[in-house]
C-alpha cells in the first residue's frame, strides 16, 4: 500500500521537482555546458576579433570529430568500444572522394547514399565478428582497424581531391543568420533525425540494456547478439558520416586515419558516457568534442607552442576525468 | 554402453580443453610453427639460424612492450602510453649522449618514464580513472613534452647511441642477438614475479575480483601505482632497444607498436578483463606477430594488403584460440 502511494506520489511530482531531477540526472552535461560557455567567453577575451569567421571555422573543424564521438558513444553505451572508428572514417572518406571525382553533381547523391550504406555494412561486420567469435570488442575492433585502414590504402594510395560541390556547400557557410554555421545545423539535424527517435524505440532501449547488464538484458528477452550488431552498425553509420564530413570540409579523401579514434574515446568519457556501458547519451560527447577543439584553438590564439598545447590538452583531459570520477566516488560513498 | 562411451568422450574432450587452457603454450607454439613452415615454403632456404636471430631481434622490443600490456591487463587495465614513453626514452638518451653523456641520458630518460608511470598510476589507483583514458591522456602529455624537448635541444642527428645499436641490433656470432642479454633477465623477473611473489599474486587477485582483493587486505591503489611505474620503466627499456634496432631516435618511433603490443598480449591468452593470463603466452604472441609480418613482407604484398591480412589473421587467431579453450 505504502509502496503504491509512493509510486503515485512520484509520478505526480511538481514540475519544479521534475526539473531538479532532470538537472541532477544531466548534471555532468550541464557542468560541461557551463565550462564550454566559460571557454567561449575566454576565447572572446583573448581574441576580441573572434566572430563569425572564427565560429564558422570552428564548426567545420569540429564536425568530423563530433561525428566520430557520436559513433563511439553509441557502441560504448552498448557496452563495447570501437577502435576502428578512425579507419572507417578514412575508408568511407576515400571511397566518397574517388567515386565523386570527375562525376556529375547528381551522381554525388548516389555516392553519399552508397557511402552511408557502406558505413552500416562496415559496422555490421565489426559487430558480427564480435558476436560470432566472442573475442572481446577491443581486440576485434583493433584488428579491424588494420583491415579498414589497409582497404583505404588499397583504394587510394595518397590524398586525392574529389567532392561534389553541393556536398561542400552543405557544410561550408551559414544558414539564416551568419552566426549559425551550416555545419552545426547539419550535426544537430542528423543527430536529431537518427539518435533521438532511436533512443525511444525498442532497439535504443535494448542498446542501453545490454550495455548496463548483458545477462539481465538477455533474461528479459533482449536479443543480445542482434542488438550488438545493430549498435555497431550505427557506429559504422556515424563513422561514415564523419568520413563524408571530412571529404566535404576538406574536399579531399585521405587514406591515413586521423587521430579520431582515440580522441573520440576521450570525448566520450569527457562527455559523461561510462566506459562500462549503459550510461550517458550522445550530447555529452558532442559538448566534449567542442571543449577539446576550443581549448586547442585557444592555445593556438595564445600563440603557445603547439607541442605544449598537446600537453595542456592531455592534462585537461586527465584533470576533468579525475574530477568526474572523484565526484562519482564521493556520491558512491554517501 | 553408448551413454558410457559418450560420457567418456565428453570427459576426454573436457580434459583436452583443460590441458589447452592451462597450457596456452601448446596451441600458440603450434600456430608459430605453422607460420614458420609457411615462411619456409614461401621462401625456400631462407629459414635458418641467421633468420631466427633476425626474427628474435625484431620480436624483443615488441615482447617487452607487450609485457607492459600483460601486467596491466592482469589487473583489468591497459597501458596505451607505452608507445609515447618508449619513443621519449629512446629520444632523450640520444639527445643527451653528446653533451652530458650516456649515463646522465639514461638516468633522465628513466626518471621521466618513472614520472609518467607515476602519473598514470595515481590516476588509475587513487582517482579510479579508466586506465584506457588515463594512459591515453598521459601519452598526449609525454608526446607533447618530448616534442617540446626536441625543439628545445635542436637535435640534428636522427641516429641513436652506438651502445644501443650494439645491444639492439648486433648479434653474437651473427646469430644470437645481444638484446637477449636485456630481455632474458627481464622476462625471468616477470615470470618469477608473477608466479612466486606476493605482488604478482596480488595483480591476479585485483584483476579477478577487486572487491574480494580489497576485503582480503590488498591495498589496490598502492599495487596499481607501482604497476604503472613498472610498466613505464619497461616501456623505456623497450624504447632503448627499439631505437638501437632501427637506428632511429624519434618521438613517434614506437607509436606503431602500441596496437600490436595489445594484440600480442591478447593472442598470448591474457584476458583483457583481468585475472587470467601470463607472460609466456605473450612472448609467443609477440613472436607470432613478428613472424607473421615478416611472412607478409616476404610474400611481396604491398603495405596496404599486408595491413588487411594482418588484421584478419589477428581476428582469426584470437577467435580460434577463444573457441579451442572454450572461453566465453
Amino acid at each position: 500500500m505504502s509502496a503504491a502511494s509512493g509510486t503515485v506520489g512520484s509520478t505526480q511530482r511538481a514540475p519544479a521537482d521534475a526539473l531538479v531531477a532532470w538537472a541532477r540526472r544531466n548534471g555532468w552535461v550541464l557542468c560541461l555546458l557551463v565550462l564550454l560557455g566559460a571557454l567561449f567567453v575566454f576565447t572572446k577575451m583573448i581574441n576580441p576579433g573572434y566572430g563569425v569567421t572564427g565560429l564558422q571555422g570552428f564548426a567545420i573543424s569540429v564536425l568530423p570529430l563530433a561525428m566520430a564521438a557520436v559513433a563511439q558513444a553509441i557502441c560504448v553505451i552498448g557496452g563495447g568500444i570501437d577502435l576502428s572508428v578512425g579507419s572507417m572514417m578514412a575508408l568511407t572518406s576515400v571511397v566518397a572522394a574517388t567515386q565523386m571525382k570527375g562525376q556529375g553533381e547528381e551522381f554525388g547523391v548516389v555516392v553519399v547514399v552508397g557511402v552511408l550504406l557502406l558505413g552500416l555494412v562496415l559496422g555490421a561486420v565489426n559487430g558480427s565478428v564480435i558476436v560470432l567469435t566472442r573475442v572481446p570488442d577491443i581486440v576485434v575492433t583493433l584488428a579491424m582497424a588494420f583491415v579498414w585502414g589497409g582497404s583505404a590504402l588499397v583504394i587510394l594510395a595518397s590524398p586525392t581531391a574529389g567532392s561534389a560541390q553541393w556536398l561542400k556547400d552543405l557544410v561550408l557557410g551559414s544558414l539564416v543568420s551568419e552566426w549559425i554555421p551550416k555545419a552545426a545545423v547539419l550535426l544537430l539535424v542528423i543527430v536529431a533525425v537518427v539518435w533521438i527517435p532511436l533512443r525511444r524505440t525498442r532497439l535504443g532501449l535494448s542498446i542501453y540494456a545490454i550495455g548496463s547488464n548483458q545477462l539481465a538484458a538477455f533474461r528479459s528477452g533482449v536479443s543480445v547478439g542482434r542488438t550488438k550488431v545493430a549498435a555497431y552498425s550505427l557506429t559504422g553509420l556515424f563513422a561514415a558520416l564523419g568520413g563524408l564530413s571530412l571529404t566535404a570540409s576538406t574536399g579531399i579523401g585521405n587514406p591515413v586515419p586521423g587521430p579520431y579514434t582515440l580522441l573520440s574515446v576521450a570525448a566520450v568519457v569527457l562527455g559523461g558516457v561510462s566506459l562500462a556501458g549503459g550510461r550517458g547519451g550522445v550530447f555529452g560527447p558532442i559538448i566534449g568534442v567542442l571543449i577539446l577543439v576550443l581549448i586547442q584553438n585557444d592555445l593556438a590564439f595564445l600563440s603557445l607552442d603547439p607541442n605544449l598545447s598537446l600537453v595542456t590538452q592531455g592534462l585537461i583531459l586527465i584533470g576533468v576525468v579525475m574530477f568526474g570520477s572523484l565526484i562519482q566516488w564521493r556520491q558512491g560513498r554517501r | 554402453m553408448t551413454a558410457a562411451t559418450q560420457t567418456a568422450a565428453r570427459g576426454a574432450a573436457g580434459g583436452w580443453r583443460r590441458v589447452l587452457r592451462e597450457q596456452p603454450m601448446i596451441p600458440l607454439s603450434f600456430i608459430l610453427l605453422l607460420l614458420v613452415i609457411a615462411y619456409a615454403v614461401a621462401r625456400p632456404g631462407v629459414v635458418n639460424a641467421d633468420w631466427a636471430g633476425v626474427i628474435l631481434r625484431a620480436a624483443v622490443p615488441l615482447a617487452i612492450l607487450a609485457g607492459c600490456q600483460t601486467l596491466t591487463m592482469l589487473t583489468g587495465g591497459i597501458d596505451l602510453s607505452v608507445g609515447a614513453v618508449a619513443s621519449m626514452a629512446g629520444f632523450v638518451v640520444a639527445s643527451l649522449v653528446n653533451g652530458p653523456g650516456l649515463w646522465v641520458g639514461l638516468a633522465v630518460a628513466l626518471t621521466a618514464a618513472l614520472l609518467a608511470g607515476l602519473l598514470t598510476g595515481i590516476g588509475v589507483g587513487i582517482f579510479r580513472v579508466h586506465p584506457l583514458i588515463m594512459s591515453l591522456g598521459v601519452s598526449f602529455v609525454v608526446l607533447g613534452l618530448a616534442n617540446a624537448w626536441q625543439i628545445a635541444t635542436v637535435t640534428s642527428s636522427t641516429g641513436t647511441v652506438p651502445e644501443f645499436r650494439i645491444i639492439g641490433s648486433d648479434r653474437f656470432l651473427q646469430i644470437i642477438p645481444y638484446s637477449l642479454v636485456v630481455f632474458l633477465p627481464l622476462a625471468a623477473l616477470i615470470l618469477v614475479g608473477l608466479k612466486r611473489t606476493g605482488y604478482g599474486r596480488m595483480l591476479y587477485a585485483i584483476g579477478d575480483n577487486p572487491i574480494a582483493a580489497r576485503l582480503s587486505g590488498a591495498r589496490g591503489w598502492q599495487v596499481l601505482i607501482v604497476l604503472y611505474v613498472i610498466s613505464a620503466l619497461m616501456a623505456a627499456v623497450g624504447g632503448f632497444l627499439l631505437s638501437g634496432l632501427t637506428n632511429v631516435s624519434s618521438v613517434t618511433l614506437a607509436d606503431s607498436l602500441v596496437l600490436p603490443s595489445v594484440a600480442a598480449a591478447v593472442i598470448g591468452g591474457t584476458s583483457i578483463f583481468g585475472g587470467r593470463g601470463g607472460y609466456v603466452g605473450t612472448i609467443l604472441g609477440a613472436l607470432i606477430l613478428t613472424v607473421l609480418s615478416a611472412l607478409l613482407t616476404a610474400l611481396g604484398y604491398p603495405e596496404a594488403v599486408r595491413q588487411i591480412l594482418f588484421g584478419i589473421i589477428i581476428v582469426v587467431v584470437a577467435a580460434t584460440y577463444t573457441r579451442v579453450i572454450g572461453e566465453t
